[in-house]
């Protein structure tokens, strides 16, 4: 009953509230009525009873302010008021908040959008059960030179039948299919992976059609099969049930589809489009070595069981294997992350750095907003005062001050969220290689977080200018002739200080981004070594099934090579398992025939490289010593390889390279076993842009072996306009065959650097703005001060003071707090710097040039931001400025 | 002790639901009604009787009704819901055990 009734009363309070004052109104009155009623029955005349009445009663105003108090909604109303209030008062100066707003909703922005890609990347959990269990195993060594190497297939069976921390252990790599075309659908190249069988139960994936691998179906002899993801299931196949149990093509061979996974699963990323297993796919031989570093292994703890646990049993285990082989490139120890982190440790610093740049961003927007309304403030401290004097309470000031700066970081953040999701698709769309970047969107927890910061800015923008004005200063405001000479101190102190704050964030985020650059400009005038420009690649797969022979691969290749090089425009073509820039893919390990046999557990290792014979010279990469391949060097009688400079410098110093044998454990070349004869030297080329050239050698692409390989071709003009008549030229001698990756060399080269520039570009814009808000804010408190000081100025120019001695005097006024903020700015960079110098190439953390370009650039904006109010100042004609107020 | 005695903590609110009790009153006539049964000891300030009085008819104890005064003029009339003739029940009891407490610390202490 009474619950019914309070509600009822709320809603009566709520939408009646104008009668309820005036009922109030009433009620109050007739009890002053009644007082006076008495007093003049008690014998007094009227006027002084309604004296006394009214003295006994207090004040009106209070009493019905105080009974107000009590009903509900109090609070709402007040709010309501303060808002309004607020939007009032700045709607009245709708430049100052619509530039506040912009500010806040940039720096605003910037923040959700990384928070976003932060959570999705690096917190929010993979949708697997348990995960906290699931982890991710490393071969390592254990002198801690090599923490995440893959594992070989022998190391996992070892791995697998003799550890007990364990419930699961899988594997899993990637690997691509040519898949035919089917129903008048094109071929295509599809990624996919190839897994041990029990990877599905490890992770908790239930199939969403049919079903999962078996142990009998992960053997050499079981029939061929493969599992969907739901993405290639609905697109190249509409969603049929009914291919369940069907074959379809994988490299020219038949495969039966078992199932297809759920939708939701699109581990290890979106690209991956089809699973088959591992044991079946790769021959027992390989699976077998404990030398062919090349799977993913993933394990799942047993419960109360730690990672260290782990990493100490499979270490001794590893060790054993160490022991018992000790020539080749095995391992002697073990490491083990959790699954997420080994997904995305390596961006962890970038994007965690990119963060922080963004909380840099905001801050600097909050400042420059504090600074903003401290400066409105002072003009409203008459108004401020005199509303203390007649009783506003300190707490109502604040208040409202606050609600103030909080209706501009609403505004802010609202626009902040439009301006992320924006942000966000154009950071998806540019960044495909980001881990994850299917899971970055914007969440309910994303929204919190845009609440949490729109509110914490709104607080801090207010609180600051608001506890500022104190009361003490009443008096002596109101005491403030209106003729004062020279403005109030306290207010100038605090802007200052907060200009210092904001110009030191400025510099360094300038110095970040000064240093990202450079590292970026570093990379970018690597010289590879090799043609780069007008040069065109096709990656091509020939499936097994229509290829069954070295000798058709060798001779697809040489009649592509050979047509394509006809074409018009095309100056060079060539055909090779990787090009320069890259990335590291492939090494092997050798011995040198001609030397003494190394100590026990000492190898050497080199890139493999497989090119055909006018490889060196399409690529313009020049030889240095000895020849290069001929063109019948092919199958059986591919007997020579050719090193780079590196290799010579490394393993053969001193010596004649050429005639040295070398002998490689490759069994894809025949003879490599007995010696393969050094017959060329070739200039160095890179695999990576940031690292030094890696030994090399270069096997004969015509032996045949190598199913899969990138075709260059350097043309005339721009290479773009070759490759509609290169993949002609492969339809035309195969219809079937996809290809996958065309590309130029310039865009291989730009994914390799596409971390640095995206990090660069980003925080080079993020300290640009910074600049220009530092710029802003010193501009803004200088003209406050020259129009609080025109009085001063006045006098001292009719005291004979020079223009120039005002303008310095003025200038000195405003570069005081961008000095300030230069040297606090520096020295924080130099520890900034610090942090990120994971992240730099070539580049030293405390680079002498970026840090001198930063000082003089933010003295130079620092200057022409003062010099307009100093300037204006220095013109003041004395009479006006004397005459004004 | 120079002023009148100021009324305990809450027990305006116990108080007036008592003076309720009995009939619909006006503020004016609740003041009044205290200070004499209490012979003018208690004196209520209109600055504590109103909020007060606004305080229980939010919480749903009292209600009130305009009404015609005895000088004929409209006032505004306070009565006891049900609900706050259980909260004064409850607050009576809790009085009584409150001073019977204080009574025995100063008689035996």
């Amino acid at each position: 009953m009474r619950w019914p009734h309070k509600f009822l009363m709320r809603c009566q309070m709520l939408f009646r509230r104008g009668r309820a004052g005036d009922q109030l109104q009433d009620e109050l009155q007739f009890h002053l009525d009644q007082q006076i009623a008495e007093n003049v029955a008690a014998g007094t005349n009227p006027v002084e009873a309604r004296r006394a009445a009214l003295r006994s009663f207090g004040n009106p105003t209070v009493l019905r302010e105080q009974a107000r108090d009590t009903w509900s909604w109090q609070w709402l109303e007040l709010l309501l008021r303060d808002l309004r209030f607020g939007v009032r008062a700045l709607a009245r100066n709708p430049g100052f908040s619509i530039l506040a707003i912009l500010v806040m909703g940039l720096g605003i922005g910037a923040n959700v959008a990384f928070f976003t890609v932060v959570r999705s990347v690096l917190l929010k959990p993979l949708p697997f059960k348990d995960q906290g269990r699931l982890v991710r195993l490393y071969e390592a060594d254990a002198h801690g030179a090599f923490q995440d190497n893959v594992l070989a297939g022998g190391t996992f069976a070892a791995w697998q039948s003799r550890s007990h921390s364990f419930e699961q252990m899988a594997i899993k790599r990637a690997i691509d299919y040519n898949l035919s075309g089917s129903g008048g659908q094109l071929p295509e190249l599809v990624h996919g992976q190839v897994a041990s069988w029990n990877i599905f139960p490890l992770l908790g994936v239930e199939p969403a059609l049919g079903r999962v691998f078996l142990p009998s179906d992960d053997r050499r002899e079981a029939n061929a099969t493969v599992l969907l993801t739901w993405g290639l299931w609905k697109r190249r196949y509409g969603g049929a049930p009914s291919l369940i149990g069907k074959t379809i093509l994988l490299d020219a061979r038949p495969y039966t589809v078992l199932g297809v996974l759920p939708e939701w699963f699109n581990y290890p990323d979106s690209k991956v489009q089809l699973w088959t297993p591992a044991y079946h796919e790769r021959s027992p031989a390989v699976m077998a070595l404990y030398t062919a570093h090349n799977l993913d292994a993933i394990g799942r703890l047993k419960p109360g069981i730690t990672i260290a646990q782990a990493t100490a049993e499979l270490s001794t285990i590893q060790r054993q294997i160490r022991q018992q082989n000790p020539d080749g490139p095995i391992h002697d120890a073990a490491n083990i992350r959790p699954i997420l982190d080994a997904e995305v440790f390596h961006l962890k610093t970038g994007l965690y750095a990119m963060l922080a740049a963004t909380g840099c961003l905001l801050l600097i927007a909050c400042l420059n907003i504090a600074n903003l309304l401290v400066a409105r403030a002072a003009t409203r401290r008459k108004e401020t005062a005199v509303r203390a004097a007649l009783g506003g309470s300190r707490g109502r000031l604040i208040r409202e001050q606050v609600i103030e700066s909080l209706v501009l970081s609403v505004a802010g953040g609202a626009s902040g969220l439009m301006l992320a999701e924006a942000a966000l698709r154009w950071l998806v769309h540019v960044r495909k290689d980001i881990p994850r970047a299917d899971s970055i969107h914007i969440d309910s927890m994303v929204i919190l977080f845009t609440i949490g910061v729109t509110l914490l800015c709104g607080l801090l923008a207010g609180l600051i200018p608001a506890l500022s004005s104190n009361n003490k200063q009443i008096l002596s405001t109101l005491q403030e002739s209106s003729r004062s000479y020279s403005g109030g101190h306290a207010g100038v102190r605090l802007r200052r200080v907060l200009l210092g704050l904001q110009v030191g964030l400025t510099v360094v985020l300038l110095t970040s981004a000064g240093l990202l650059l450079k590292t970026y400009t570093r990379l970018r005038s690597v010289d590879i070594g090799c043609a780069t420009h007008d040069v065109l690649t096709v990656e091509i797969n020939l499936p097994r099934g229509s290829y069954k022979t070295s000798a058709q691969i060798v001779s697809f290749y040489d009649q592509l090579v050979e047509k394509v090089r006809q074409l018009p425009g095309v100056q060079a073509a060539t055909v090779a398992t990787i090009l320069p820039g890259e990335g590291h893919q492939r090494d092997d390990v050798f011995t040198i025939r001609e030397h003494p046999p190394l100590p026990k557990g000492q190898v050497l290792d080199a890139s493999t490289f497989f090119v055909d014979p006018g490889h060196f010279g399409a690529m313009q990469i020049p030889l240095l010593q000895g020849r290069v391949f001929q063109s019948d060097e092919r199958l059986d009688r591919a007997h020579s390889v050719i090193v780079n400079q590196t290799f010579v410098r490394q393993f053969l110093k001193g010596e004649n390279p050429l005639g040295k044998h070398l002998k490689v454990e490759l069994g894809e070349v025949a003879g490599s076993d007995t010696g393969l004869e050094i017959v060329g030297v070739v200039a160095d080329t890179l695999e990576n842009l940031s690292d030094t050239p890696y030994p090399t050698i270069y096997y004969p692409f015509y032996s045949g072996s190598q199913r899969s390989g990138t075709l260059a071709v350097r043309g005339q003009q721009a290479p773009s306009g070759l490759s509609l008549p290169v993949q002609h030229a492969i339809a035309s001698m195969d219809p079937d065959l996809a290809v996958a990756n065309v590309l130029t060399m310039d865009q291989i080269l730009g994914q390799s650097t596409i971390d640095a520039s995206f990090d660069a570009a980003l925080l080079f814009a993020f300290a640009v703005i910074s600049l220009l808000l530092a710029a802003v804010g010193l501009f803004g408190v200088l003209s406050f001060i020259v129009a609080q000081r025109t009085t001063e100025i006045g006098i001292r120019i009719a005291l004979g003071a020079q223009r120039e001695q005002v303008m310095r005097l003025m200038l000195r006024d405003g570069l005081h707090p961008a000095i300030f903020g230069l040297i606090l700015g520096l020295i924080a960079s130099s520890g900034v710097a610090h942090l990120i110098r994971s992240m730099l190439y070539g580049t030293p953390a405390l680079d002498p040039a970026v840090f001198l370009v930063v000082a003089v650039t933010l003295l130079l904006v620092a200057s022409a931001a003062c010099a307009i109010p100093a300037w204006r100042a220095s013109r003041l004609d004395p009479m006006t400025a004397l005459r004004m107020e | 002790m120079g002023k009148p005695s100021d009324l305990v903590q809450g027990t305006l609110d116990l108080l007036i639901l008592k003076t309720l009790s009995i009939e619909a009153r006006h503020g004016w006539a609740i003041a009044k009604r205290i200070q004499m049964i209490s012979g003018e000891v208690l004196q209520v300030q209109q600055g504590s009787l109103y909020p007060a009085l606004h305080r229980l008819e939010q919480q749903g104890w009292i209600k009130a009704k305009w009404a015609e005064s005895e000088t004929g003029r409209l006032a505004k009339f306070y009565s006891l819901t049900a609900a706050g003739r259980k909260q004064l029940d409850s607050e009576t009891a809790n009085w009584a055990r409150l001073s019977d407490a204080i009574n025995l610390v100063v008689r035996e202490a």
